[in-house]
């Protein structure tokens, strides 16, 4: 036995120390671009492209709080998108709250519905917990669907009245913002969950409930925790979406293929990961935007297959998805570079 | 005073009864170990007592507090700590990781957590692989883990399931000296054990089961003798 002792400080230190610059380094670089974006870009099409990507980001980085960090995988959070929606929008259009007051309570009402959801739901494991959150989805779209005062299929208007009070705007700038902020404000609560007892109380959940349940953590206060933090900002995301398109209906806020999207963002980009989710909506809305563009014009659906079998694929040669690769890779070179040591300990 | 106290504890699955009318005690500072054959329903007590099972009759008390039936994360509180048979390590997490989600239960300021399992590290003889990923640590190492892990609630009872099985000579001696320092820090230690060699030497009391009946209670040297004991892992004449 050759000594353990140097080795493992070898192989721990160098390599978090250099993912940690390299991390802070890009993270400044990317925010810095990300600020100033609008004032280099005017081509209102691209603006948007980017505020897809920031919107996709953050209801990835929310999916990734339950689905993620602390696993239990939930194809139902279209619903709790829907209700945020909802929320704000019948709150404005029918009570005149204003929206700074909606959004926030449409993101009250989603975490509470999520808690009462996962109360029964979390009696459930693995893919039947998937599976339930799937069915409440599906209940929650066929009520609004039949629910007049919520506008029932034909969906809702916002009015458009342009200005900061109503947070309705005619150029794309604002929007931009608007999506940067609640992607910077998603990622702060994540990377503060992730630093505290919570992140680590998350992370044992889902390796091993049992254990975790042994060292006195109470499974179904910290799981329902984490699905209603997660249903909160996916409900903002929701609004946010219906103050940008000042049209919602449940075919556009509260449809499958939308939960299908978050875990997907949260899955390509990387598990459990603060930063995965973003490099996921990139890919995920330059795959979706360029098959449409490319392969749309049929009519056939065939930009939707191309979209699948992209996903396929990357599923397949990257399964621990952008952040999991980027990690091997870094781990690989500094093998190398510290040398056979590092490579006996592993 | 008694730490533990199961008075006639008995659990039945469906027509099977697997403990029927245990009683016995463990006193502060002290080692225990639960023996017996297979199936003999050591591991089904030693859930009953972790509160991953609930018995179908009969009583636990912790000192003063009757913990009958509470669930595992309460009795985790009141001050009863495990390990499984299988690690369960949190293998997303390095060594360290896995002992703070324990320190957690009574403080949850990430800095002292830290400092606290690398103490935990130290006497359980890891201190020096803290960083290393959980997973990829060896069989013995991760069942020194748990262990430290499980010392991380600051227990005033550990119960360890099967803590030795498996392992080479060296590595019963490894665990067998972190035992011996838990007993010296005060808390007592309940271990489930198969292989007799490794518990004899250091346990102040033996509790043998057979068929989910106690036979025996006492002394390692006068069970070793008991008549019912010899003919339990011996066979009758």
């Amino acid at each position: 036995m050759n000594s353990p002792n140097h080795a493992s400080g070898q192989l721990a230190g160098p390599m978090l120390g250099n993912t940690f610059r390299w991390w802070h380094v890009l993270a400044s670089l990317l925010l810095v671009i990300a600020v100033f974006f609008p004032l280099l870009e005017k081509n209102p099409s691209h603006q948007n492209l980017v505020i897809l990507m920031l919107m996709a980001a953050q209801l990835g980085v929310a999916w990734n709080i339950v689905g993620g960090y602390a696993g239990q995988v939930s194809l139902g959070q279209a619903a709790f998108y829907g209700l945020g929606a909802y929320t704000s929008t019948l709150l404005f259009t029918r009570l005149g709250i204003s929206p700074w007051l909606a959004i926030p309570a449409g993101g009250l009402v989603s975490a509470g519905v999520s808690v009462l959801v996962g109360w029964s739901c979390f009696r459930l494991k693995g893919h039947y917990f998937a599976m339930a959150t799937i069915a409440v989805a599906e209940i929650i779209q066929v009520i609004f669907t039949n629910w007049d005062y919520a506008g029932a299929a034909v969906g809702l208007n916002l009015p458009m009245e342009e200005g900061w009070k109503t947070l309705t705007f005619s150029s794309k700038e604002p929007y931009y913002y608007l999506s940067l902020a609640l992607l910077l404000l998603t990622l702060c609560v994540n990377w503060a969950i992730e630093k505290s007892f919570l992140g680590y109380y998350f992370r044992a959940i889902k390796d091993e409930p049992d254990a975790a349940c042994s060292l006195g953590v109470n499974l179904r206060r910290y799981k329902l925790f984490a699905f209603a933090i997660s249903s909160f900002f996916t409900a903002l995301g929701g609004s946010l979406y219906a103050q940008k398109e000042l049209y919602i209906d449940p075919g556009s806020v509260l449809q499958t293929g939308l939960s299908i999207k978050m875990a997907l963002v949260a899955i390509l980009g990387g598990v459990g990961t603060l930063f995965g989710p973003l490099f996921g909506a990139v890919i995920l809305t330059l795959i979706e935007e360029g098959s449409r563009i490319l392969f749309g014009g049929s009519g056939r659906g065939t930009d939707l297959i191309v979209y699948a079998a992209l996903i396929v694929l990357i599923a397949v040669y990257y399964p621990n998805g952008v952040v999991g690769w980027l990690r091997g890779f870094v781990g690989r070179r500094n093998a190398v570079r510290v040398g056979p040591a590092s490579g006996a300990a592993r | 005073m008694t730490l533990l106290r199961v008075e006639n504890l008995t659990k039945r699955f469906g027509g099977i009864t697997a403990n029927e009318a245990i009683s016995f005690e463990i006193n502060p500072g002290m080692i225990v170990g639960l023996i017996g054959p297979n199936g003999a329903g050591k591991t089904t007590l030693f859930n009953c007592i972790a509160g991953s099972a609930r018995p179908t009759s009969g009583q636990i008390w912790l000192k003063d507090r009757n913990i009958t039936g509470l669930p595992p994360e309460q009795c985790a509180q009141a001050g009863v700590a495990r390990t499984f048979q299988i690690a369960r390590t949190f293998t997303s997490m390095s060594a360290i990781e896995n002992v703070m989600v324990g320190g957690f239960l009574f403080d949850r300021s990430v800095s002292r957590v830290r400092s606290d399992a690398m103490q935990l590290l130290g006497l359980v003889n890891l201190a020096h692989q803290a960083g290393k990923p959980a997973s990829s640590m060896t069989i013995s190492e991760q069942r020194r883990l748990a262990v430290a892990r499980a010392l991380a609630i600051r227990p005033r009872l550990l119960l360890m399931d099967e803590v030795m099985a498996g392992l080479n000579p060296t590595e019963v001696r490894e665990m067998v000296a972190a035992v011996c320092k838990i007993r010296d820090l005060g808390i007592s230690c309940l271990i489930v054990e198969h292989v007799l060699e490794g518990i004899m030497p250091i346990a102040d009391n033996i509790v043998v089961l057979d068929y989910g009946k106690k036979i025996a209670d006492g002394p390692p040297a006068q069970v070793s003798n008991d008549a019912a004991v010899i003919a339990a892992y011996l066979g009758d004449e």
